[in-house]
């Protein structure tokens, strides 16, 4: 076992410990900072897996932006005065069909032939290669994911501005 | 090296909790960081099936590279929503959002 499988197996207990901790904490704003962990260890394993841009992007745009985006919506609908109520029926239920899907998906993952391991010589994908690809085989998916983030923009704008008249 | 199986292992694991987040959960926030979870597990098998299946392509990077760009507007859709309705109700309790319900 070299150091980056080790670095694997630690940042993936990481990952699912905060997934856990997301699961079964009963504070909103102990849950975004369990997600924070959760995704900081996908961040790694993205890097042990050999797309080191992605786990940049990862870090730069969830542990950055997306849990600090959620910890302000926290914030402004005031999450601290409505604590998630206990006598919740459907946790029963949800614990039987994640446990049921996590079953299925495993027996599945175990009987299926996979390749081994990474090819030989397989190379950390570089950040220039990925440019390229990204503006010329997948340019026409490119401008149609900016025409959604401009979409996205103006619409939540437009959902969240305080009525005026 | 890793084992593919792991790493999908590691990936379900990872989806089944978001999973879960999302149904035992009434809060919005924690609703929404839920599938934010699964996203991510999604993302690692891309990711993983790009290095090991075919790691001359990465076509599993640009896929990934596509899902965080519209989990990201999601998510920016989705608090305005929750703005909103917090607004409108005085609540983030998906149950109290019921005024559509059949």
């Amino acid at each position: 076992m070299t150091g980056i499988d080790l670095a694997f197996y630690v940042l993936a207990g990481v990952s699912i410990a905060g997934g856990l901790g997301l699961a079964i904490t009963r504070s909103v704003v102990h849950g975004a900072l369990f997600l924070i962990l959760a995704l900081m260890g996908v961040a790694g394993v993205f890097f042990t897996l050999l797309a080191d841009f992605l786990a940049l992007v990862q870090v730069l745009l969830y542990a950055g932006g997306v849990t600090i985006l959620m910890l302000f919506a926290m914030m402004l609908t005031q999450v601290r005065e409505q604590p998630e109520a206990t006598n919740n029926t459907q946790r029963p239920w949800a614990a039987v069909a994640s446990l049921g899907f996590f079953g299925a998906i495993t027996a599945a993952i175990v009987v299926t032939p996979w390749p081994r391991t990474l090819p030989e010589g397989a190379q950390h994908v570089e950040f220039v290669d990925i440019a390229g690809t990204l503006f010329t085989r997948w340019a026409v998916p490119f401008e149609i994911a900016s025409l959604l983030l401009l979409v996205a923009l103006i619409g939540a704008i437009i959902v969240a501005r305080e009525a005026t008249e | 090296m890793i084992p593919l199986e792991h790493v999908l292992i590691v990936a379900a694991a990872l989806f089944s909790l978001g999973l879960y987040t999302v149904l035992a959960r009434r809060h919005a926030v924690l609703v929404l960081m839920g599938i934010e979870l699964m996203l991510n597990a999604v993302n690692i098998n891309f990711i993983a099936f790009a290095g090991y299946a075919d790691p001359e392509n990465f076509t599993g990077q640009i896929f990934a590279i596509f899902v965080i760009v519209v989990a990201v507007a999601e998510v920016g859709l989705a608090l305005a929503i929750i703005l909103r309705l917090f607004r409108l109700r005085a609540t983030a309790n998906l149950d109290e959002a019921d005024s559509m319900r059949w």
